[in-house]
């Protein structure tokens, strides 16, 4: 119960700060893309802030034996750089340059839903949800491969 | 442009930061929203609901924000729904099977100092940029 109150919470300051940081506006996103045009720093300073303070505190938190209301950290220990991470990371990246929406402010947008979303968001569904069935219908038993896998000591996540 | 600018999304920064810092100190877990979105449709009894919970979670404090300072973004008017929908396929197929996209990777990813998550930063982000410029600049489409 605390678990799921704390994901909640957790969840209100991520969406506030999405927001907050300009990150639902495609116009703010997509005028940070494109550098040959008026270019607007902000999204520097969203992923600066984000980064500095993960930079911090993950280093702390992932020395701790586990975390406060759960068992385990969940954190993978693949460090490949292999050929699905490079190629979903490239089909990601047309798919955000196109459209100005990355997950998290498209789930964010359903407070204040336009017709953009309504083409988007199911669309993405469709995508991530066929995606990974595929998978785990390709590869049936390591069926969970990135966020999954449990890390016994923290010196290997902070390399993963 | 000046400093104080880019204040609300230095601060909107820090917040996503801490989300992320608390989801992982009290839960063990990555505030990656693209696998908290994907895996909540194939997740077993006992590991859904905290996805569930942290996704109307970032819808209420987005509308919060929305409510607060009379900011909800506007539809671009002629901007192609063939192209948003092409756009969200890529998007959800490509972060399921890089498993991460900006928050993942990006937030979570850097803050462990992850080499998957850097390289995958680095061409998300250029190829984006490339998107972005051949979409505006070439095709025209604003």
């Amino acid at each position: 119960m605390k678990r799921n109150i704390a994901s909640g919470i957790a969840g209100m300051v991520f969406g506030f700060g999405l927001a907050l940081a300009g990150m639902t506006h495609t116009e703010k996103v997509l005028g940070f893309l494109d550098v040959a045009g008026a270019w607007d720093a902000s999204l520097l300073f969203v992923l600066g802030g984000a980064v500095g303070v993960t930079l911090v505190t993950f280093r702390f938190v992932l020395k701790l034996h586990k975390p406060l209301l759960a068992e385990q950290f969940v954190i993978t220990k693949d460090m490949q750089i292999d050929r699905p991470l490079i190629i979903g990371a490239a089909m990601f990246g047309v798919g955000w340059g196109i459209s100005g929406y990355c997950p998290g402010p498209a789930v964010a947008l359903i407070a204040s839903p336009n017709w953009e979303l309504w083409a988007f968001l199911p669309a993405a569904i469709v995508g991530g949800v066929a995606e990974k069935y595929f998978a785990f219908h390709r590869t049936p038993l390591p069926e969970i491969k990135q966020d999954e896998a449990i890390v016994e000591n923290a010196s290997e996540s902070s390399c993963g | 442009m000046t400093f104080t600018q880019f204040l609300p999304a230095l601060f909107g920064g820090i917040l996503i930061g801490t989300a992320a810092t608390l989801l992982l100190w009290l839960n063990g877990r990555l505030a990656g929203i693209s696998g908290i979105l994907w895996r909540s449709f194939f997740a077993k009894p006992g590991d859904a609901l905290w996805r569930v919970l942290f996704l109307i979670g970032v819808v209420t404090g987005a509308a919060l924000y929305y409510g607060l300072f009379d900011d909800a973004p506007v539809a671009r008017e002629h901007f192609p729904a063939w192209l948003l929908i092409v756009s969200g396929l890529l998007v959800g197929y490509g972060t399921s099977l890089g498993n991460g996209c900006t928050s993942g990777h990006g937030v979570c990813g850097l803050g462990r100092l992850s080499l998957r998550s850097l390289v995958a930063t680095v061409i998300f982000l250029s190829v984006a940029i490339t998107t972005t410029f051949v979409v505006r600049h070439v095709f025209g489409v604003l």
